[in-house]
């Protein structure tokens, strides 16, 4: 079948509309034919005869009546082997490569394939005869320390037959590999790599679970308080400068999964650099290989086309998809997903939509939930379990909560962590708001014991408020005592030292160890006189505490401090 | 072929449209109206009806005056010939210069590819204590300076062009008081900076629309600079006047306003630009320095807003100094490890007592009894804004680390400074 032409007849930033005869598809990518030059557009409204087109590109230079090439194929990410490790562009361009063609600038127009041309030793797993169906595997092929499955097309219907595959041995990525016969007939050569529309969630498993076991992030206030389930979803909404990416950064080294997407939407170039710089650098403690293979960046920053900008999330989280489907966890961290509502607020404004709140779109929030829903996690076909987990920055404007993609966001996800101005100049880090944050999963230790722990929080904070009006001496022993207990659990448990090579990630075992000694103090009543008295003794409880913190478990002085610490809060224990 | 139309169907705010065939989005125009000649660019097409914003304002303009398209897009001269010399937001000589017409570059190119960016390491001396000490400003960094109306911006950009160790300055001025031009102008003359300095100046009385090109158009030049292996230090002010004018044009051009009358893409308009700043392996760097007035002094106001998204920082200026409280330089802990070992820990040492000082002033203004520790802050205090905080002050990092010290010593006991003993005994004056 010929491919369908046609003509633009406007140009207004970066949507095009253009007149086409025959058929068209929406969301259907078209490229407007420059000279040489061919700019990526996907269609997003049709109207008679006239297409609307967001051209992922800049538009400088486009004229009415230059040619456009519909291909009748929705925006795809290319899948197979070779996607860990790499840099991506929103659109799936390799970055580095791009780099060595043009040099420093971005020039438009140019795609790359983002599969390598690379070579795999496959071993196969389906035999001649056998019937498949899509996202059945065929082989297996290594990559750094995982096996990753060949699969059949996800976009294949209906069963199908293996007329041929190769035995062990190794093929180039892209030739074909197995040859494949469904009850009509037709036949399909397979290779390692297929495509997949980026904005349809990939099924191919037999069943969505509930999330419930928890994603250790080796931050304490996020595992014990507030914690993230493997196929959950959570967000981090902030204001500017309170730690978000940090945070991002953090979790994408210490997360117990087995790959980390990172998309880098709309925010700092600088901030991918030093993701780019550090992972290659870093060894990941599970593995014992370099953070970097377990690793793949999608980057759109905020300097980068805006509609290429929408599609990044899109690609990254059908990346993610796909490696859940060989049985892997996965973590999807988005930064930010604010840039991403924008950029969607851009489009609107020029196909002249009526607007919502704040002129975002009136289906803000339905995007938004359908991008949070394609975490989960799932039982596969071979009865494996397998997940995706999302987790995304919001950027409010003015760090005010209340606004639209923070509300809509806060609708769609399992857990909240809220940052706070306050928490961030206190430099009381992770600067997330122990108070306003929610979480629905759960954690690592018991409930029951959390939530007391909680409560002493609470009650401290009350305490605080309070003698803010009536001053210390209005204050009561016994309240004043509660107030230092939340003192005491917000500095050595909540905040934690990214900067301290002991203290920056946590086990949970140590969690759980570190918790049941500041659970005892919690819960204790201690001989003390007065408020001073009060005073001395908790300063020194968190001196010997943050001791204790700071030493590594393999130090000879790890159970001396621990030691040290028991007794000095024993001393004055009531009963 | 440069065809000539000579009928144009609308006028509106500073757009006009007019019938025409084979124009291209963004190229240049030329208008011609009994007053002169201004150029304009096509910013939307439909059909054969082109939209043209005019750079010096539709005012004046008839519907039979001639427009004719250039077929290129909107470009500015580059080469040694800028240096010293002053242009309006067109590229047009503001000073009695010649015009230039050599060797013109795109203006508002592509992005850098973030695999080809490097992680800063080169700090950038001004001469000023309060950045150079405590929030340092490192090549390839950008970051605003957040002010209200009023504050002295405008010379503390001045004393930064004279005083940074760069090669080359350019200075991008949007909605400038005439007498803040003439300001920059003489200073920078008068200190023998002119020399390396191209100024792109754009005043309150000029059009509007030169205002919004006059960021892309240093920055283009600035590229180009860097790329010949130059360090080239930008000076915007004020980009909140940038924004205005964006925010007045997508209004005349019927835009949906997103937040306070601003337009969507304000903030992909100012990472846009603030993203030029970039150290370019193996050649030069450019290191954007910009001024934000916040509007009420509300850093939620969506200018200041999306810029502290976007920038790597900011310092905010008050009572005619750098506030040491909520400036920073998101980028200082890349170069003040490798500057002289006392700088960090100094640095830290110096805003906690700051920072006990104000608790002091407080509790003075309250009417509590001073204590010998309150006396000797206050003490500290008044030291510390006078020798480090002034604005006036012009010394190198060395010394300023060295007067750090002496202030110190002055005002308090070893022990007191929560200083280690080895920087002590090192640094302590005798």
């Amino acid at each position: 079948m010929d491919n369908n032409r046609g003509r633009v007849v406007s140009v207004n930033g970066n949507m095009v509309n253009v007149e086409f005869t025959g058929a068209i598809t929406k969301n259907e990518v078209g490229y407007i034919l420059l000279g040489d030059t061919r700019l990526k557009s996907e269609v997003i409204r049709i109207n008679g005869n006239t297409a609307s087109l967001q051209v992922y590109e800049m538009t400088g230079g486009v004229a009415v009546g230059d040619e456009v090439e519909f291909t009748g194929e929705l925006l795809s990410a290319e899948l197979g082997p070779g996607l860990l490790t790499q840099i991506y562009d929103g659109l799936q361009n390799p970055l580095p490569k791009l780099a060595e063609e043009c040099g420093f600038f971005l020039q438009r127009g140019v795609y790359l394939t983002a599969i390598p041309d690379k070579d795999w030793p496959f071993t196969p797993v389906a035999k001649v005869g056998d019937t498949v169906v899509a996202g059945d595997t065929l082989g297996t092929v290594p990559e750094g320390v995982f096996t990753h499955k060949i699969m059949v097309p996800f976009n294949l219907l209906g069963e199908w037959k293996v007329l041929s595959i190769n035995g062990a041995g190794t093929y180039n990525v892209r030739s074909t590999i197995a040859v494949i016969e469904n009850d009509k007939g037709e036949k399909k050569e397979l290779s390692m790599v297929f495509e997949w529309p980026v904005k349809k969630a990939i099924k191919c498993y037999e069943e969505r679970l509930r999330p419930d076991e928890t994603m250790v992030t080796k931050i304490r206030l996020i595992d014990t308080f507030l914690p993230v389930a493997k196929g959950g979803t959570y967000c981090i909404p902030g204001p500017f400068g309170a730690g978000k990416t940090v945070l991002q950064h953090l979790t994408s080294k210490n997360a117990d999964v087995d790959i980390v997407i990172i998309a880098a939407c709309g925010e700092r170039a600088g901030e991918v650099v030093e993701v780019l710089k550090e992972f290659p650098e870093l060894i990941d403690p599970k593995t014992g290989r370099s953070l970097m293979e377990r690793t793949i960046i999608i980057c759109n920053t905020s300097s980068m086309p805006v509609a290429a900008r929408e599609a990044s999330v899109y690609t990254a989280v059908t990346l993610a998809e796909y490696y859940r489907n060989m049985g892997l966890d996965v973590l999807l961290l988005a930064d930010s997903t604010s840039r991403w509502a924008q950029a969607m607020r851009e489009m609107s404004g020029r196909l002249e939509e009526i607007p919502g709140e704040e002129a975002f779109p009136a289906y803000l929030e339905s995007r938004i939930a359908e991008f949070y829903e394609r975490a989960g996690k799932v039982r596969l076909k071979d009865g494996t379990t397998a997940s995706v987990t999302i987790g995304g920055t919001v950027s409010p404007a003015g760090g005010n909560f209340e606004e639209p993609v923070t509300q809509a966001t806060l609708k769609v996800v399992g857990a909240f962590h809220g940052l706070s101005r306050e928490r961030s100049d206190a430099r009381k880090y992770p600067a997330i708001d122990p108070l306003d944050s929610w979480s629905k999963y759960e954690g690592v230790l018991p409930a029951k014991e959390v939530d007391a722990a909680y409560k002493v929080l609470l009650r401290g904070n009350e305490v605080n408020q309070m003698m803010k009006v009536v001053g210390e001496e209005g204050t009561s022993l016994e309240d004043y005592i509660t107030y230092q207990k939340g003192e005491l659990l917000d500095s050595v448990y909540l905040q934690q030292n990214s900067f301290d090579p002991v203290d920056a990630q946590v086990t949970v075992e140590r969690q759980i160890e570190t918790f049941n000694v500041l659970y005892d103090i919690l819960m204790s009543d201690y001989d003390l006189r007065d408020k001073k008295d009060v005073r001395l003794f908790f300063n020194k409880v968190r001196q010997a505490f943050l001791d204790w913190n700071g030493t590594a478990e393999s130090d000879k002085s790890y159970s001396v401090r621990k030691a040290e610490l028991i007794t000095l809060y024993s001393e004055k224990k009531r009963g | 072929m440069q065809k000539v139309y000579t009928k144009i169907e609308s006028i509106v705010g500073n757009v006009i449209t007019v019938r025409a065939t084979g124009v291209k989005n963004q190229d240049l125009a030329e208008v011609t109206t009994k007053s002169g000649v201004s150029y304009a660019n096509v910013i939307k097409l439909d059909h054969d009806l082109v939209s043209l914003q005019v750079f010096s304002g539709a005012q004046g303009i008839s519907t039979g005056d001639s427009v004719r398209f250039l077929g290129v897009p909107m470009r500015v001269s580059f080469s040694d010939n800028l240096l010293g010399r002053i242009f309006n937001g067109s590229g047009e000589p503001r000073d009695n210069g010649p015009a230039l017409n050599e060797n013109m570059i795109e203006i508002g190119g592509p992005s850098v590819n973030p695999a080809r960016r490097i992680i800063p390491r080169n700090m950038i001396r001004t001469g000023i204590p309060m950045i150079d000490v405590f929030n340092t400003l490192v090549e390839s960094q950008k970051l605003p300076i957040f002010s209200i109306s009023g504050e002295p911006y405008n010379q503390l950009l001045a004393r930064i062009a004279m005083q940074a160790e760069v090669d080359l300055i350019v200075l991008g001025g949007m909605g400038l008081k005439y007498d803040d031009y003439l300001f920059f102008k003489e200073t920078l003359e008068k200190s023998g900076a002119m020399s390396r300095t191209i100024m792109f100046i754009h005043t309150a009385s000029d059009p509007t629309v030169e205002c919004t090109l006059v960021p892309d158009m240093a920055l283009a030049v600035a590229e180009q600079f860097a790329i010949k292996g130059k360090k080239v230090l930008v000076l915007l002010t004020d980009m909140t006047n940038y924004c205005d004018s964006l925010k007045e044009m997508a209004i005349t051009m019927d835009q949906v306003p997103s937040n306070r009358g601003y337009p969507g893409d304000l903030y992909s308009n100012l990472a846009a630009r603030y993203e030029k700043a970039v150290d370019f392996e193996g050649a030069g760097s450019v290191t954007i320095l910009g001024v934000t007035t916040m509007p009420g002094d509300d850093v939620t106001h969506p200018v200041p807003d999306n810029t502290g998204y976007i920038t790597e920082g900011q310092y905010y200026l008050r009572g005619g100094h750098i506030e040491p409280f909520g400036s920073l330089s998101r980028l200082k802990q890349q170069v003040n490890k490798d500057t002289r070992d006392d700088h960090r820990a100094l640095m830290d040492a110096m805003i906690k007592l700051y920072a006990a000082y104000k608790e002091s002033v407080e509790k003075k203004a309250m009417g509590f009894l001073m204590s010998e520790w309150d006396e000797k802050l206050l003490k500290y205090g008044s030291l510390f804004e006078t020798k480090l905080m002034d604005l006036s002050v012009n010394i190198p990092l060395e010394e300023a680390l060295d007067l750090g010290w002496e202030i110190l010593s002055e005002c308090f006991e070893k022990n007191e400074t929560g200083l280690k003993s080895d920087l002590i005994s090192k640094y302590w004056p005798k």
